[in-house]
This record gives C-alpha cells, sequence and structure tokens, in this order.
C-alpha cells in the first residue's frame, strides 16, 4: 500500500519533456506515405506480366530501387511508431512492456535492413 | 497484460423488476446498474416502469420519481438540474451525458442507464472521481503571472483575446469527455484525458497568463498530451458542446511551433 495523495499519483515522475519528435516523425512518414504508396500502385501496374524478370526489371531501374528504398525506411519507421504506441496502450506490466518495446525497435529495423539489402542486391545484380 | 472481460464479480446480472402501476397511461421501462458495496453479489440491472404521464420529460427527472416513489435505496448525483454544475453525468442509452438536460423522449424502446464507465463505481450510479479532479488541479487551473497586475484596476483584455477563453471556460467538469475516451480508459493514471486538457487550453490560451511555456513544458510527455489518438469520442459527449479534441489539437500545434 502506498499513502500518497491523489494529486502527488497524478504528478507521479513528471513531464518526459519529450512526445513531439514521436508525434512529427508519425506524420511525416505518414505523408511521405502518400506519394510512395501511389507510386508502388502504379510501379506495379506498368509490367504487362509480373514474372520474375519483369519484378527484377523494375527493382533495377534508378528511381525505382531508390523508391523503393524510400518506402521501405518511411514504412518501417511509421510502423515501429505506430507499434510502439499501440505497446504503451495496451501493456502495463513493466517487464513485458519493456521487453515488447525493445524486440519491436530490434524487429523493425531488421524487417528494415533486410529489405533495403534485397532492394540494393537486386539492383546491383545481374539482369534477369 | 491488458484485461479485455470484467472481474467475474464485477459482471453485471439482472436484477428486480418494479413494474408500473396498473393504470398507467404512458409506461416507459427504465433498466439501471445498482451496486451497493456494503450489501452482497455482484452489481445487478434492476427494471423500472414509470408513467411517463406522471413524470417530467427529463431522465433525471425519472430517476427521481425511482427514488422518491419506487426505490430510496437507488443512488445518484444531482443538483441544478439545469447542466450547469455537472453532478448528473452519466452514461445514458450509451451516450455519457446529463441526466438533467436528456430528454427520456430522445431514445425509443429501454433506456440503459449506467454510472460513467470504467470509473471505480462508489454506489450505483455515483463514481469515483478523486483521480479526475486530481489531474484537473495538476493542471493548475489558475493565473499564474510575472507582471503584477496595475495597483489601480484588473488586469486588462481585449475582447478578442476573451473570447477565445469563452468556450473553455464553460467546461463544467462532468467528466462525460474523458470517461468516453477509450485511451482513458486504458491509461487513467498517465494521460491527463481531454476535460484537463482542455482546462490546459484555457489557461495556455489566456492572454493574462505568463506561464504558457511553462504549461506545455508540462504536458510534452507521451501519455499525459500524446495517449490522445484522436478518436474524438470527447467531443461526441460533451453536453456542453464544447471542442476538447479541438484544444488538445491546439496544444500539439503550439508544442510543434516552438521547436521550428
Amino acid at each position: 500500500m502506498r499513502l500518497v495523495s491523489p494529486l502527488n499519483r497524478v504528478l507521479g515522475l513528471g513531464s518526459a519533456k519529450t512526445g513531439v519528435e514521436h508525434w512529427w516523425a508519425q506524420r511525416l512518414t505518414a505523408v511521405a506515405l502518400i506519394p510512395l504508396g501511389l507510386w508502388f500502385a502504379v510501379a506495379l501496374a506498368g509490367p504487362d506480366e509480373l514474372n520474375y524478370a519483369a519484378v527484377v526489371a523494375l527493382i533495377q531501374a534508378p528511381f525505382n530501387s531508390v523508391m523503393l528504398i524510400l518506402a521501405l525506411f518511411s514504412l518501417s519507421y511509421h510502423s515501429h511508431l505506430g507499434v510502439q504506441m499501440v505497446i504503451e496502450d495496451y501493456v502495463h506490466t513493466p517487464a513485458i512492456k519493456i521487453f515488447s518495446l525493445v524486440a519491436a525497435f530490434f524487429a523493425h529495423i531488421a524487417v528494415a535492413v533486410a529489405g533495403i539489402f534485397a532492394v540494393l542486391k537486386v539492383a546491383f545484380g545481374a539482369a534477369a | 497484460m491488458a484485461q479485455f472481460r470484467l472481474p467475474v464479480n464485477s459482471r453485471v446480472r439482472p436484477g428486480k423488476t418494479h413494474p408500473a402501476a396498473t393504470g398507467a397511461g404512458n409506461p416507459r421501462t427504465f433498466k439501471v446498474y445498482r451496486y451497493d458495496p456494503d450489501g452482497s453479489g455482484p452489481p445487478r440491472l434492476d427494471t423500472y416502469e414509470i408513467d411517463m404521464d406522471a413524470c417530467g420529460p427529463m431522465v433525471l427527472d425519472a430517476l427521481i420519481k425511482i427514488k422518491d416513489e419506487i426505490d430510496p435505496t437507488l443512488t445518484f448525483r444531482r443538483s441544478c438540474r439545469e447542466g450547469i454544475c455537472g453532478s448528473c453525468s452519466m452514461n445514458i442509452g450509451g451516450t455519457n451525458t446529463l441526466a438533467c438536460t436528456k430528454a427520456v423522449d430522445d431514445f425509443r424502446g429501454t433506456l440503459k442507464i449506467y454510472p460513467l464507465p470504467h470509473m471505480p463505481v462508489v454506489k450505483d450510479l455515483v463514481t469515483d472521481l478523486t483521480n479526475f479532479y486530481a489531474q484537473y488541479a495538476s493542471i493548475q487551473p489558475w493565473l499564474e503571472a510575472r507582471t503584477p497586475p496595475p495597483p489601480d484596476r484588473e488586469r486588462l483584455q481585449s475582447r478578442e483575446d476573451q473570447e477565445k477563453i469563452d468556450l473553455p471556460s464553460a467546461c463544467i467538469l462532468c467528466a462525460c469527455c474523458s470517461t468516453a475516451c477509450p485511451s482513458y480508459w486504458w491509461n487513467p493514471d498517465r494521460y491527463l484525458g481531454p476535460a484537463a486538457l482542455l482546462q490546459a487550453w484555457r489557461w495556455i490560451v489566456d492572454s493574462r497568463d505568463e506561464h504558457t511555456g511553462e504549461r506545455l513544458d508540462a504536458l510534452e510527455d507521451p501519455f499525459r498530451l500524446y495517449r490522445c489518438h484522436t478518436i474524438l469520442n470527447c467531443t461526441e459527449a460533451c453536453p456542453k458542446d464544447l471542442n476538447p479534441g479541438k484544444a488538445i489539437a491546439q496544444i500539439k500545434k503550439l508544442i510543434a511551433e516552438r521547436r521550428h
């Protein structure tokens, strides 16, 4: 039992003096994903047939490589911010919360790096 | 982890039924949440049938009739009966609102009345608002100035500056908005909630207040302010037609603005 006043409990550990960066980054990545999403849809609709060779050729075009890397970066970043928010909202057991936050952080970086590496490998590889 | 079902002893069961007297001209059925901490057993939903021909038009009139004529143990807060004290806030027909300004005729069929959602229940429709009031106190709802007031008159404010605080000042702290907010349900200990944030905005936007920076500093926190996910149940619920959602957005905007 803790005998603390209600105001004491509300004031807690004080303001973290942060949060605006998270809010701003979430909006920036959301805005970035609008043109990137449109480009992705248009690019996929481009080839007559979406076979292996066509997709490799698509990714190897320099503009498409850059756009794909930007999309992977924005999507992973945006997803990480969202998943972090969901964990903070719903997970209240301290140990599970910290573990989930760390796991989400590493998972998103791993996905982003793997995706970007895949694009580079295709972009700098031989034509199919 | 998050708990998605109520504990067994908190699940609401059917309760007693009090039928209308024979010869009632215009009977309406009310189902009211009942919980007695001193009694035995879990909360229940009691059914009351009331003759609306012999009752005032508002939900509060019906509750007072039940307490006067059918069941004096029914407990609820009420005072002004004109939407200015904020005492009779409760969940009526699925919406948080004031019993005194909500007409029974706004609903069809059986009307269900519950206490404000996700708050500790003291008894029946009375919830414990201690944390809610402490959150209001934490935003320092008073004028903070460094410049001493003029010796011969009050602090002056232009008419347009005064109008900026008109609406947020009309908040009656009934807690309808905060207790309608899912984000407040999950984190009531750390998220200040729309009511406290609307009042924070009321002092931030006050042209006479000289602690705007400190107020923004205190709010710039992932939980206190940024737990708001713009669900906007707050604005939907407000029985005074205020816009806490917009006030929160404006606080976020000011905090973003001062960085660039």
